[in-house]
């Protein structure tokens, strides 16, 4: 079975529309690039594409209610939606250094959650 | 006590303003209206923040905390939640400025003047939308202050009125913290927002763009807004009779751009750029009417990148030390510069063929395969791919600057 997937180049402004075409899911070829690296982006996406997940999760007696974390690496894009979802029921207690880890190996992704705002802790 | 530098706004250009000059020995106080330093970055929980200036990619808050870090270890003087009231006395050698804070009022007085109190988001009633003064309306950078510092929902269900990069970011955030947005709507035929933003917010997630539509009306249940009514644009952004649909939304978030925050400037007599909204300044990003005054960041032009306002705030830090010194910056005759055709704005405005100098600008129209020239300078620059959303940046030499006539012309040629 072939398919053909139309991938929007984002590695520069010009935003080139990079077809791939692929048979039983292996790439056989890429049209429409102007650059390698714009080649080797169509390709990732179309076969694995990865995204950084950044959201924020409560943070308990700290300065501001909440505390802004990201995925330590890019994790499949299709995971994207199942970590926010996990991560609705996490919450940490202040203080929060960034690059505190929050969850080790989220949901076996391989990837951390990490801190990238501190929380001072206050009072309360 | 009189501080070398009063530097008003503790975001990406006035913090970058207070590292340098406290670096070189010099005392700087910075004047802040939120309750921390920081500015708009700390909400911008996105990455893309420090590529040019650490060549890493950070998160707002990770590129900013960079720079906080810096002030606290330098012990740079702040104060927050301070309003500055007024401009109280202004003359070469000192400048006074009255500030509200939790402290009460109070002058602060400095031997230079540094603005960097960032831009402010158009609002609805500068694109006249029609229709009740409803809750549920907010701009886009309002909801990133909810959602992002406080975790506060602004709704559930969302249309995205104009595709800037924050609205296109908040779109994302949106369907993340599973609320569902019915669409983006842009009146253009192309999106302003990045590339990366059309497809990693938008695309990845499905959510609609429709372009070259625009918002027509909006209606209110129970004081709060309920349906929008979207029509498609002719050529001129005239509503195209029977293309109209009503999608139910409990939120509208407006993404339709930023504006240099300038009444205070105004209030001191310096000049606006109707082009860039901002102020007309000299290539020390000193203001052409108020000598030691210096302007960075989004007070001074729309930036597409925060560390294009950090680079602003340095260069302003170092032309307020060489103002220090010398007792003033040395007059010279002056190169205006002039956007040409397809031009939209230059920054800044002003050259003294005294030193180089970094130019700023934006095209006024999507061009392909053309090129940037700079007639009197025999400057010529291939434009492979141009979007009046893409700031452009050159660096002009001294030299070449000498040599040129009374005005330099910038423009963008098709080949």
């Amino acid at each position: 079975m072939t398919e053909e997937l139309v991938i929007t180049c984002i590695v520069c402004p010009m935003g080139c529309r990079i077809r791939v075409l692929k048979k039983d899911g292996e790439v056989i070829a890429v049209k429409g690039y102007s650059c390698p690296r714009g080649r080797e982006y169509a390709v990732q996406e179309a076969t694995r594409p990865l995204r950084v997940l950044m959201t924020v999760i409560p943070c308990i007696n700290g300065d501001l209610p909440v505390v802004s974390v990201k995925t330590s690496k890019p994790i499949p894009r299709d995971k994207l939606l199942e970590v926010s979802r996990y991560l609705a029921s996490v919450s940490v207690e202040a203080p929060v250094e960034i690059g505190d880890v929050i969850v080790e190996n989220i949901l076996g992704l391989g990837a951390d959650i990490v801190a990238t705002r501190p929380c001072k802790r206050v009072k309360n | 006590m009189i501080y070398d530098s009063v530097i008003i706004g503790g975001g990406p250009a006035g913090l970058a303003a207070a590292v340098k000059l406290a670096e070189k020995g010099y005392e700087p106080v910075i004047i802040e209206s939120r309750d921390r330093l920081g500015g708009i970055p700390l909400q911008c929980i996105h990455p893309g923040f420090g590529l040019h200036l650490f060549r890493e990619d950070l998160t707002g808050p990770e590129y900013i905390y960079r720079f906080i870090d810096r002030i606290e270890e330098l012990g740079v003087k702040y104060v927050l939640e301070a309003y500055v009231e007024d401009i109280v006395n202004y003359s070469m050698i000192s400048k006074k400025v009255r500030i509200t804070s939790p402290k009460g009022v109070e002058v602060v007085e400095g031997k230079t003047l540094i603005y960097a109190a960032g831009a402010r988001e158009r609002t609805r009633y500068e694109i006249g939308l029609p229709g009740p003064n409803a809750a549920g309306i907010y701009t886009a950078g309002e909801a990133q202050t909810m959602m992002d510092m406080y975790g506060v929902m602004p709704g559930k269900r969302v249309l995205i009125l104009g595709s800037g990069d924050v609205g296109l970011i908040m779109a994302r955030r949106f369907v993340l913290e599973d609320a569902e947005v019915v669409g983006v709507v842009e009146i253009l035929n192309y999106p302003s927002g990045l590339v990366r933003n059309i497809v990693q917010c938008l695309q990845d997630y499905g959510i609609p763009l429709y372009l070259q539509h625009t918002v027509k009306e909006i209606r209110a249940r129970n004081g709060r807004v309920s349906e929008a009514v979207i029509t498609r644009v002719d050529e001129n952004f005239k509503p195209i009779p029977g293309s109209e649909f009503t999608v139910e939304i409990d939120a509208l978030i407006l993404a339709v751009g930023l504006r240099p925050r300038v009444k205070l400037l105004k209030k001191l007599g310096v000049r606006i750029d109707p082009r860039s909204h901002g102020p007309v300044v000299n290539d020390w990003l000193e203001t052409m009417d108020a000598p030691g005054l210096f302007v960075a960041g989004n007070a001074l032009m729309i930036n597409d990148y925060a560390d294009y306002a950090s680079m602003q705030g340095y260069w302003a830090a170092e032309s307020a030390i060489e103002y220090i010194e010398n007792k003033g910056l040395p007059s010279t005759r002056w190169r205006r510069v002039v956007p040409g055709e397809n031009t939209r704005l230059v920054v800044p405005q002003y050259l003294s063929g005294l030193r180089d100098a970094w130019l700023y600008l934006r095209v006024s129209t999507p061009l392909e395969n053309a090129r940037l020239v700079i007639p009197g300078l025999g400057r010529e620059i291939p434009l492979i791919h141009a979007l009046p959303s893409l700031q452009l940046r050159l660096m002009l030499r001294r030299e070449e600057i000498q040599n040129a006539g009374e005005e330099l012309v910038v423009e963008a040629l098709e080949r």
